[in-house]
């Protein structure tokens, strides 16, 4: 039985594509096969960050439109043979694609797929209709910032007025030593706030920025705490039970030996 | 001195993230019933309206808001009375 993730946030710059990118890699090193879609049309970016922005032919709004199949404008990954891309267009808008069309292709999919991942726009207007309408997951990025979780909140009761039932949360960009001294929102806080199941809390890692550079997901790093998050994240969507990463908590001799050591 | 005791004990004064919660929790409730500054406004004047046929009121102190009370929300008023208005 295959499944269609969407994966969404409302606010920008939270993480939904490195995300999907991660996600998607690490289910197809598991031996998924695996499609990504981007439904970023107009601002795409995942292609890049699985470093496949040069081999784009076709996009998903060729396919839409019927100019050609699904499979023409599907990009296979160099190095994850069970990964796909399907990117969308640059030079359209969002208004290019609606949900009957993307709906209509991942039933397509589906008999291909073991996974389909659709990466959502920022936003909760059309393109974010467009992108949940297939779904019959959605994950939800948000970050520990007032900001973020005020739009995850939005887009879950938006997920839910569109009656999907199975949403979860992946909690990003997470600085330990932050929540530690109470200057940043902890998993405690969200949780209370928002009550959807947490399948994810990743550190924030400096690691991601040069995956990116690279055009390589943080999960295929070893030495990345974020990419150590994304394989947890992977084995709990295939039913895995995996602990979350404990942060190490400052004790009361650390705070006193800090005191001392500002003294 | 008291500011470095209290580091040293792990205590001082709202930590920002504890803020946040706040705010956010605040902020939620409105989000969530979907009710409009422009809304609460009219509220507040029909109660202000019904209230002033029996009672005087002080509407410069009066306060009225959304909040949380555990699982459901609550519209909570705190209306201060000047006198009653006497039935002729």
């Amino acid at each position: 039985m295959s499944q269609i993730i969407v994966i969404t946030s409302g606010k920008g710059g939270v993480g939904k594509t490195t995300t999907t990118a991660n996600i998607g890699v690490g289910l197809a090193m598991r031996g998924n096969k695996v499609a990504l879609i981007d439904t970023d049309t107009g601002l795409r970016n995942l292609d890049l960050l699985l470093g496949l922005e040069n081999r784009i032919l076709y996009d998903l709004v060729d396919v839409t439109s019927g100019r050609v199949q699904y499979k023409k404008a599907l990009v296979r990954h160099k190095k994850y043979e069970n990964l796909y891309l399907l990117p969308t267009s640059q030079i359209k808008d969002k208004s290019a694609v609606n949900p009957e069309q993307l709906v209509k292709l991942c039933e397509e999919m589906k008999k291909e797929f073991d996974f389909i991942i659709i990466d959502c726009p920022a936003g909760i207007e059309q393109g974010f209709k467009t992108a949940i309408a297939a779904a019959d997951t959605a994950i939800v990025v948000t970050m520990p910032e007032i900001s973020a979780v005020r739009d995850a909140d939005k887009i879950i009761g938006e997920l839910g007025r569109a009656d999907k039932e199975n949403v979860k949360l992946i909690v990003n960009r997470i600085r330990p030593q932050m929540v530690e001294k109470g200057d940043m929102l902890d998993m405690g806080d969200i949780d209370e706030i928002l009550s959807v199941a947490c399948i994810g809390q990743i550190p924030d890692d400096e690691k991601v920025v040069v995956a990116t550079n690279r055009g390589e997901p943080a999960i295929t790093m070893s030495d990345s705490v974020a990419g150590q998050a994304y394989k947890n994240i992977v084995a709990r969507l295939c039913g895995e039970n995996v602990p979350f990463l404990k942060p190490q908590k400052e004790g009361f001799f650390a705070r006193l030996k800090k005191l001392f050591g500002l003294l | 001195m008291l500011d470095v005791l209290k580091r040293v004990f792990g205590m001082s004064e709202k930590k920002s993230g504890t803020v946040a919660k706040e705010r956010l929790q605040v902020v939620l409730i409105h989000d969530r019933a979907s009710i409009s500054p422009e809304i609460m406004e009219k509220i507040k004047e029909e109660i202000i309206g019904v209230l002033s046929k029996y009672m005087n009121i002080n509407r410069t102190e009066m306060e009225i808001s959304l909040e949380n009370d555990s699982d459901s929300v609550a519209l909570v008023a705190n209306i201060p009375v000047n006198s009653m208005r006497h039935a002729k």
